[in-house]
């Protein structure tokens, strides 16, 4: 989230948008309701079905799976035309006058650079233009033909009401409704919020839904505002933290990225990473970059990292590809992977296409589950009848089911959606003997340290050298890992203004990554969490609630990354001159000497604004780019593609162009495109989605949650289930192209038919709660439907739309 | 006794006045539910089971989103969906939190035979006490909500007590605690009237032109009212009724049926008085009790 | 009297009178009075915590059995929301009011368990032994497997044959330690729940 929580009581107008917040975020959803009960917002619920968020909706409209980028680029589309945009905020904080190299071109729903045979394009046209002085070349009046304005305005004229209706199933009367409700927070003194999960991440073309909602916010001026932003709502308690902690295949800790194999010199690596302004007199915050690579060196590998020795450069993996979930599968399934350590994680059921996941995870020589419950994962190889039809003769991988502690057993912290670290105090001890994470990798890791000490063997260095300053090495503590993650000077750091002054002693925790230094004399484990313990203790811990200004911030709660900033780049609620656009909102502002207010400032604390600077300061233009440059992997700007598995036989933006049906470079593995189904044999298009009395595949095994939905089932319109002759509690099969289920109809109203290109669609609505283990009736993992396919950023896979047929089991 | 330190006002079966002196001078309580903030998430059921320390029966879809499908001895709350398509033609999913409304006129006290097994406070809480419960089942015919269950477990008759135990010592009952979208809401009865009446106004200026606050008067009013978007039709949400009554039956029972019977009672009491109360009046009225079922409940 | 069966009118004629109607004649039942349940915490230990379950990351009380004195054991007996938590202020949806029943779930896992090539069956094993028979074959498979050059002769030090999928439930230090132990040795096929 831009923003947080609470902060969307201070929406006019709520849009949701690819997510149900009702539904799987009831608590935050709240702040929905105090919006509407005490500022008198609007909410806006646009879904393939009537959910829970459109019950208390003041407007619904529906829309066919997986087709919102044409919505949004008609609602852009829209506030163009009528003029709807917040002039002085995209003058001054977007790229909106900003001109692009000559060579770019779309045509057909491809960009320039396209190569059709690697599936991917050449980005070098998606650039600005350049002049002498090495900044960006500008055109304030809007008058150039390549200049952001232009072309955006050029794209979106093709994105129109009736397209919408056509490609959507939205009819125009009720888009229209909802463009101009939208178009109403152009002014300054309302705020729109959207609010979204996964049901924008989970398709093809996922990222570039997200794109396309932040483009209509800033072309509205609602991102950096109290009550606007982009609201990414998160699943997992920690999910958050784990993403920022840089637990992914690609990442370091802090968003900082592991180097790829042609980055072989040190100094390029951090060159490459901190860009210069490409704007005058532009903060381009990233410069700093070597700071917290560093520290984090420092963390890991303590004494050892040196200048020397590039603080360990070399103890880095060095990437070929970027090695996510989706892959992995399709390399244990060409048989090249040996070994998978699930930690609390069920991929069985959260992976697409169950029945290629069991046959990758059968050709794993070993599998190593820790979790504090019995997941399919860990049972895979054993038969569950229908639910899970294999033989565990034929099964060789060995399996260690490790049984792990839980929330109400430990002591730690969690990073909610509105980036909050807050942490928790154990209340009991683990059932049986069962053990903390912690407690599992640091015997994990101290054994394989002992193995390498005593034995050798390949590249011992990083292993053995880690830094591993516990007090317990078998058994590190949370105190002990928080105050290593947020970070402490090594040595006595001078004030860089004034040497003779000391501003942290030997040994002490640092306040911020203000502090952080690229000589070794600061250590960080996680720079954006670097203050979280600081020197005056665990601010996480804080728990005055205390909101003096009103707007919400409760900035003594807890700490929030980074640097307790509450709402990312508050610094564009205020206009040019440093008054808040809104002053009954107000999140910060310029006082004449320095910036302060209801939020810690995004921005240089003490930067005159009349020299300029602008407020997106990790981005050397310094300001957003509505124009994405490189940054995406489709385009500069989000286009529609159809589904991987679509309803319709061309895309009716680009029917000419069949390369432009799908994501044009989605990685699509041989053997998944042969699964792909099509419309002749499955007609209905599916989405899968959390009920809000479940939580995944976790609370099947809780009592209290079983009794709320104990069995299976599925959602279908009432002309479906009359076409198939199917009832109410009746049950219907469900089959795609790889792989059935059968489960209970549920049949409503909730879900109609849809007129797209002249064709009936039917959506299926298909819960993913229930498995072969737990306390609720078990049943089918409904990713037995799913196909492998993921977005081309995030290869988030494409949950959220795929065909079946369903008929009368 | 418990009549007085807890301030229980009425008691069923009991002519008995209780202390009058003492009343709810802060205003008796009442629970507001908003039918047009409820996202139908269940937490309210949630937290009654935990609370209670019940647990319903993990059952089945029936393919519907009401779950467990109908009140019982271990859910006493339930929310009940309706899928409505209004005049203009678009969809409204109405959801009901059904339980006990704890009527300020309670038929389910008025009903019951069996002395102490149901009470009201002072604060307007009903509330059953189960070692009294002779399991009899005239609760749920004299309740206008349907509301009481008897349990298979004990043959006992069970439902919402508002928490009593938590009110009893300052606290929210766990339902309005837990409520995500404050869809229930919970204090004095004034207060929660008030409180409706922004709610009906905030409606109103959605389009809601029916908006209104159910109260019903025909059972002296309810501790635990709702907000409903169409007060005019109350029947939209799964049946709840637009007026209701405490049943003839219960009438017939309190104001003919029972002066008469007792000029009966008092002469039999003159040869079962010792033995009575000797072995005390609840096993008796429940022996009895069964004996007559059984001789009732054949085919009439 | 319209809606009342010949049934209901024999039961309220009937026996059950009884009981009812003594009161007037003056036999007060005197033992059958009743009181509300005790409220079942007030000495009980009150922990803070947060729900596990989503992102809104919810505040909650955690009530634990006894008062931590020695000899008695926490158990973890109800679970509601925290009042001072700004964003849930004491709210919680169906799954964080049933905490406790995901604490005392039946599923809950006790001991490590072993699962042989081939075999249908769990067996139990001590931790010492998973760890350490663990730790060999991620060894083995890292020594067999580690690549330190690419085909261009660049220094790439990975490891590809192994690959772990990171919680997204567990803490902060879980998550840092994870990462801290696992990256050094290689590892590059390594995720998170973020992906799904």
């Amino acid at each position: 989230m831009t923003n947080h929580w609470v902060d969307i009581r201070n929406a006019d107008l709520v849009l949701i948008m690819g997510g149900n917040a009702a539904e799987a975020h009831p608590c935050g959803f709240k702040w929905v309701t105090e919006a509407k009960a005490h500022n008198k917002a609007r909410l806006i619920v646009v879904d393939p079905r009537f959910t829970r968020s459109a019950a208390i909706a003041d407007y619904y409209a529906p829309i066919r799976t997986g087709t919102d980028i044409v919505f949004l680029g008609a609602v852009i589309n829209y506030l163009l035309t009528n003029d709807k945009i917040q002039h002085e905020y995209v003058r001054n904080y977007t790229d909106l006058s900003f001109i692009v190299k000559e060579g770019f071109a779309f045509e057909q729903g491809l960009f320039s650079g396209y190569d059709a045979q690697a599936r991917k394009y050449d980005k070098s046209s998606w650039d600005y233009e350049l002049g002498d002085d090495g900044y960006v070349r500008t055109d304030p009046t809007f008058a150039h033909p390549r200049c952001v304005y232009n072309l955006l305005k050029q794209h979106y004229s093709r994105y129109t009401p009736e397209m919408v209706e056509r490609i959507c199933g939205t009819v125009q009367e009720k888009f229209l409704h909802i463009a101009e409700q939208i178009a109403s927070t152009a002014t300054t003194d309302r705020a729109m919020t959207i609010m979204y999960a996964l049901g924008w991440t989970q398709h093809s073309v996922g990222s570039q839904m997200i794109r396309c909602a932040a483009m209509v916010q800033l072309l509205l001026g609602n991102i950096g505002i109290a009550g606007g932003g982009m609201n990414a709502l998160r699943g997992h308690s920690n999910i958050q933290g784990f993403t920022d902690l840089g637990l992914l295949s690609n990442l370091l800790p802090g968003y900082l990225t592991l180097p790829g194999e042609k980055e072989q010199d040190y100094a390029k690596y951090i060159a490459a990473r901190a860009p210069r302004p490409l704007r005058p007199n532009q903060l381009s915050y990233w410069q700093n970059y070597s700071k917290f690579h560093v520290s984090l060196m420092k963390a890991w590998w303590g004494d050892a990292a040196t200048a020397q020795n590039d603080w360990g450069y070399e103890w880095l993996p060095k990437l070929d590809k970027a090695y996510d979930l989706l892959l992995a599968i399709e390399l244990m399934n060409q048989g090249k992977m040996n070994g998978y350590i699930c930690q609390g994680f069920n991929p069985l059921a959260a992976a697409p296409n169950k029945a290629k996941a069991i046959a990758g995870f059968s050709q794993l020589k070993y599998l190593i589950v820790m979790d504090p419950l019995a997941t399919e994962t860990s049972e895979f190889w054993r038969n569950h009848g229908e639910h899970n039809d294999v033989d565990p003769t034929k099964i060789q991988t060995e399996v260690f089911r490790l049984p792990t502690s839980l929330f109400a057993e430990e002591d730690g912290a969690f990073v909610n959606s509105g980036r909050w670290l807050q942490w928790h105090w154990k209340g009991a001890e683990p059932p049986g003997e069962a053990r903390s994470d912690l407690e599992i990798m640091a015997g994990l890791f101290t054994r394989i340290r002992k193995l390498y000490q005593s034995e050798g063997g390949a590249y011992p260095d990083p292993i053995v050298k880690l830094a591993w300053p516990y007090a317990n090495p078998d058994s590190p503590t949370a105190d002990e890992l928080a105050k290593e993650y947020s970070g402490r000077a090594l040595k006595d750091l001078p004030d860089p203004k004034d040497p003779t002054r000391i501003i942290r002693k030997a040994g002490e925790q640092l306040a911020g990554f203000a502090e952080l230094r690229d000589d070794g004399s600061t250590v960080s484990g996680c720079w954006i969490f670097c203050g979280a313990w600081g020197p005056t203790g665990n601010l996480m811990a804080r728990r005055d609630n205390s909101d003096p200004t009103g707007i919400g911030n409760t900035l003594n709660w807890a700490w929030a990354w980074p640097a307790n900033r509450r709402v990312l780049y508050n610094r564009a609620s205020c206009d040019a001159g440093g008054k808040p656009f809104n002053p009954a909102r107000k999140l910060v502002g310029w006082n004449g000497a320095a910036w302060g207010g209801a939020d810690v400032p995004d921005y240089k604390a003490d930067e005159d604004p009349a020299n300029g600077m602008g407020p997106f300061i990790m981005l050397p233009e310094g300001v957003a780019r509505l124009f994405a440059r490189d940054a995406m992997n489709e385009g500069p700007f989000p286009e529609h593609y159809e589904p991987f598995e679509t309803p319709l036989a061309a895309n009716p933006l680009n029917p000419d162009q069949p390369l432009a049906l799908n994501n044009p470079i989605a990685r699509v593995f041989q053997g998944d495109r042969e699964a792909f189904g099509k419309s002749d044999r499955f007609p209905h298009v599916a989405t899968t989605y959390r009920l809000t009395e479940h939580f995944h595949y976790w609370t099947k095994h809780v009592e209290l949650n079983a009794i709320l939905q104990p069995e299976q089932f599925v959602e279908i319109g009432e002309a479906l289930a009359k076409e198939i002759g199917v009832a109410a509690g009746e049950r219907v099969r469900v089959t795609s192209n790889r792989g059935y289920i059968t489960a209970v109809a549920m049949v409503t109203k909730r879900i109609k038919a849809l007129r797209v290109d002249g064709k009936t669609v039917h959506t299926v609505g298909i819960p993913i709660h229930w498995g072969f283990t737990g306390t609720a009736k078990t049943g089918f993992l409904a990713n037995t439907l799913t196909p492998v396919v993921g977005d081309g950023n995030s290869q988030t896979p494409e949950f959220k739309s795929f065909l079946v047929r369903v008929e009368k089991a | 006794m418990a009549l007085q330190s807890l301030d229980i006002v009425r008691r069923s079966a009991t002519t008995i006045p209780a202390p009058q002196a003492r009343g709810a001078t802060a205003g008796a309580v009442a629970k507001l539910i908003d039918v047009s903030k409820c996202i139908g998430c269940k937490a309210c059921q949630v937290a009654c089971m935990e609370w209670n320390d019940l647990r319903d029966e993990i059952g089945s879809c029936v393919g519907t989103y009401t779950n467990p499908p109908d009140l019982s001895d271990q859910s006493w709350t339930l929310m009940r969906f309706t899928e409505y398509e209004n005049p203009k033609g678009d969809l409204e999913w109405l959801i009901r939190k059904d339980g006990c409304m704890h009527c300020a006129d309670p038929g389910c006290l008025k009903a019951c035979p069996s002395p102490g097994a149901i009470v009201q406070y002072a604060n307007g809480i009903v509330d059953f006490h189960e070692e009294n419960c002779i399991g009899c089942g005239y609760c749920i015919t004299g309740c206008p909500f349907n509301v009481p269950r008897i349990s298979k477990k004990d043959h006992k008759a069970y439902k919402c007590t508002l928490c009593s135990d938590r009110v009893a010592v300052g606290l929210e009952p766990a339902c309005v605690k837990a409520c995500p979208t404050g869809a229930i809401v919970f204090g004095s009865k004034t207060d929660m009237q008030r409180h409706a009446a922004d709610r009906v106004e905030d409606l109103k200026s959605r389009g809601f032109d029916q908006a209104g606050l159910y109260d019903p008067s025909g059972v002296g009013g309810t501790h635990v009212m709702y907000v409903l978007h169409h007060a005019d039709q109350p029947q939209l949400y799964a049946d709840l009724p637009k007026d209701p009554q405490i049943s003839a039956f219960v009438k017939v029972w309190k104001g003919i049926s029972k002066p008469l019977a007792l000029l009966g009672i008092a002469a039999a009491a003159l040869t079962g008085f010792l033995h009575y109360v000797g072995i005390g009046p609840n096993e008796t009225t429940r022996e009895d009790e069964e004996a007559a079922r059984r001789e009732l409940e054949k085919p009439s | 009297m319209t809606d009342m069966t010949r049934r209901q009118f024999f039961k309220l004629t009937g026996a059950t009178l009884v009981g009812s109607s003594l009161g007037l004649l003056g036999f007060a039942p005197g033992p059958a009075l009743a009181e509300v349940r005790q409220f079942k915490l007030l000495r009980a230990t009150e922990i803070r915590n947060t729900c596990p379950y989503c992102s809104v990351a919810c505040g909650i009380l955690m009530y634990s059995l006894g008062d931590r004195a020695k000899n008695a054991e926490a158990n973890i007996i109800h679970i509601e929301g925290d009042p001072d938590h700004p964003v849930n202020r004491g709210t919680l949806c169906p799954k964080g009011a049933g905490l406790l029943d995901m604490v005392h779930s039946k599923s809950r896992l006790t001991h490590p368990e072993y699962r042989a090539p081939g075999s249908d069956k769990w067996q139990r094993i001590s931790w010492d032994d998973a760890l350490d028979r663990i730790s060999r074959l991620l060894k083995a498979d890292r020594d067999a497997n580690f690549v330190a050059k690419n085909a261009e002769g660049q220094t790439v030090n990975r490891w590809i044959t192994t690959g772990m999928l990171a919680a997204s439930g567990a803490t902060n230090e879980v998550g840092y330690l994870t990462h801290k132990v696992m990256r050094p040795m290689g590892l590059l096929v390594f995720d998170n729940q973020a992906r799904v």
